[in-house]
């Protein structure tokens, strides 16, 4: 990739936040935000907040990665459903590999995806990590 | 629609072409190609060209014009198609919707990629652009991975085991055997393929295709044209058809089914007037062995979740109920990406001239061939069928 600030600032909004959207006509939710429901076709989408936790319902370790991400090796990505019922593409972090199963409830955290080779910006973004329980 | 025919077929190795370009490798194609069509050069009205990642892994665009320059076709119409690994599908559909247009009576199309020009952490950069680079390629996932996701939902919804579904690896390598392009002209065991060290939990080294160079062409003619060279040989296009699906299958209600497999095939079947159970011989995009069977299901051969069972009972072997990949497949021909899809096309053109060596099916008459883009997110599906 070649390295880019514009292309990362203008999703920042939406990945450090969780902002999704909803259609207004079907009420089908998505993450990233898009002009036209998939579903139903209207274009009338409003942003919408997603929830920060949810259930990891499938996942993957990565064991060879590309350039960016090979130094994270081996590493969980998996799907999280929100409880808005959308789901997301994320890493699983805070876990050991041997207790990783479906089903778990997970929450998100802050952290560094990759940098842009030696020059570029560093990405950041949100993952996943077992929820912890209030005491 | 006119009628379209394959006049000519042509082949690389797939293989790591060390000491050939980009370029190199796609004149060789197209120049065999052109041999067997029995035609000049200077019958040829456009090239169409398929590849995903020349771009990024050559630092080279603007294909359409660098091969017809290498081709020595000053003139000439010209395209690159680029749809992911589907690139080859989809550059056929749109060479034979030229000819059926009727503005063109001669097209060639091929398909082309160069992957051992870059290491192995590049090239997984490059494959990972079949999906959205803001929101799935940036968790780090790979292209693997992603398949990696069908496959764990397909285990788990359908209660098949990994042994099962692996087998798919050993029974393209034992095709691979006796085709002189493969990449990997020799068998593995269902061991040998278990054991071999996780890619992406639970893919494994051997049920992944590989990294490969090859260039494959076709010569497309309208039906009076080829009738005017040839008499014999000739493979009617007779349905081709592409389609899609949300591009990260994350998104999707179902991972076990590629949507656009299905709607491809039906639109497909619809126009070549058949019906599943009419075809004799099929390529499919095994690209991970998981999707073999998940192919097969959705092209409407067999049942939801028997796919793997279909494979294991002997059903595709050449002499079996539906031929598959009997070349080797993604698996064990190789996966030269932009170029795999003309490939599979060429191996259903052998079968049906009766030209497959050690690997022909009897009497084949009606073959198919699917190439898929990214995880079922772009499939072309094009029939064809042996002129008498």
């Amino acid at each position: 990739m070649i390295p880019s600030v514009p292309r990362v600032w203008r999703e920042i909004r939406y990945r450090y936040r969780l902002i999704g959207c909803k259609c207004t006509d079907c009420g089908a939710v998505y993450f990233p935000p898009r002009p036209l429901c998939i579903k139903c076709g209207s274009r009338k989408m409003k942003e919408l907040k997603l929830s920060e936790d949810g259930v990891l319902i499938n996942y993957t370790i990565i064991h060879y990665a590309s350039r960016e991400f090979k130094y994270q090796t081996p590493f969980i990505v998996g799907v999280v459903k929100l409880r808005e019922g959308v789901k997301v593409l994320a890493q699983i972090v805070d876990v050991d590999l041997s207790e990783i199963k479906e089903g778990i409830e997970v929450e998100a955290v802050f952290r560094k995806l990759r940098e842009q080779g030696e020059q570029g910006i560093i990405e950041y973004g949100l993952k996943f990590r077992p929820k912890i329980k209030p005491k | 629609m006119g009628r379209v025919v394959v006049l000519g077929v042509g082949l690389t190795k797939v293989g790591e072409h060390w000491n050939k370009s980009i370029r190199d490798l796609f004149v060789e194609a197209a120049l065999r190609a052109v041999e067997d069509a029995g035609i000049e050069l200077s019958d040829i009205e456009a090239v169409i060209v398929g590849n995903m990642s020349s771009g990024y892994l050559q630092g080279q665009e603007h294909l359409g014009a660098l091969m017809s320059t290498w081709l020595g076709l000053r003139g000439v119409a010209t395209a690159k198609v680029e749809s992911a690994c589907a690139s080859g599908g989809v550059a056929f559909h749109q060479a034979f919707l030229a000819v059926a247009s009727g503005i063109y009576d001669c097209v060639l199309v091929g398909g082309v990629e160069k992957m051992t020009d870059a290491v192995t952490e590049d090239v997984i950069s490059a494959l990972i652009m079949a999906d959205d680079q803001e929101y799935v390629a940036s968790t780090g996932i790979t292209f693997a991975g992603l398949n990696a996701l069908v496959y764990r939902e397909y285990m788990r919804k359908y209660g098949v085991k990994q042994e099962e579904i692996a087998y798919f690896a050993v029974h393209d390598h034992k095709y691979a055997r006796d085709n002189p392009y493969a990449q990997y002209p020799f068998e593995v065991s269902l061991e040998q393929v278990l054991a071999s060290p996780l890619v992406a939990d639970p893919i494994r080294l051997l049920e992944s295709s590989p990294i490969s160079d090859g260039a494959a062409a076709v010569v497309l003619c309208s039906l009076e044209k080829a009738k005017s060279i040839k008499s014999e040989g000739l493979i009617e296009v007779v349905g081709s058809a592409v389609a899609t699906d949300i591009l990260s299958p994350h998104e999707r209600e179902d991972l076990t089914t590629l949507y656009a497999t299905h709607v491809a095939a039906e639109r497909a079947y619809k126009m070549a007037k058949v019906e599943p159970k009419d075809i004799n011989v099929v390529e499919v995009h095994d690209a991970y062995t998981v999707l073999g069977p998940i192919h097969l299901e959705d092209l409407g051969f067999v049942k939801k979740g028997d796919g793997a069972k279909f494979v294991v009972e002997g059903n595709i072997e050449k002499d079996g109920k539906l031929p598959t990949n009997t070349f080797g497949g993604l698996k064990a021909r190789g996966h030269p990406v932009g170029a795999t899809g003309i490939y599979q096309i060429v191996e259903v053109v052998w079968q049906l001239r009766g030209e497959a060596g050690k690997n022909q099916v009897s009497d084949a008459e009606i073959g198919l061939a699917q190439s898929v883009g990214g995880v079922g997110s772009s499939v072309a599906v094009n029939i064809f069928r042996r002129l008498r």
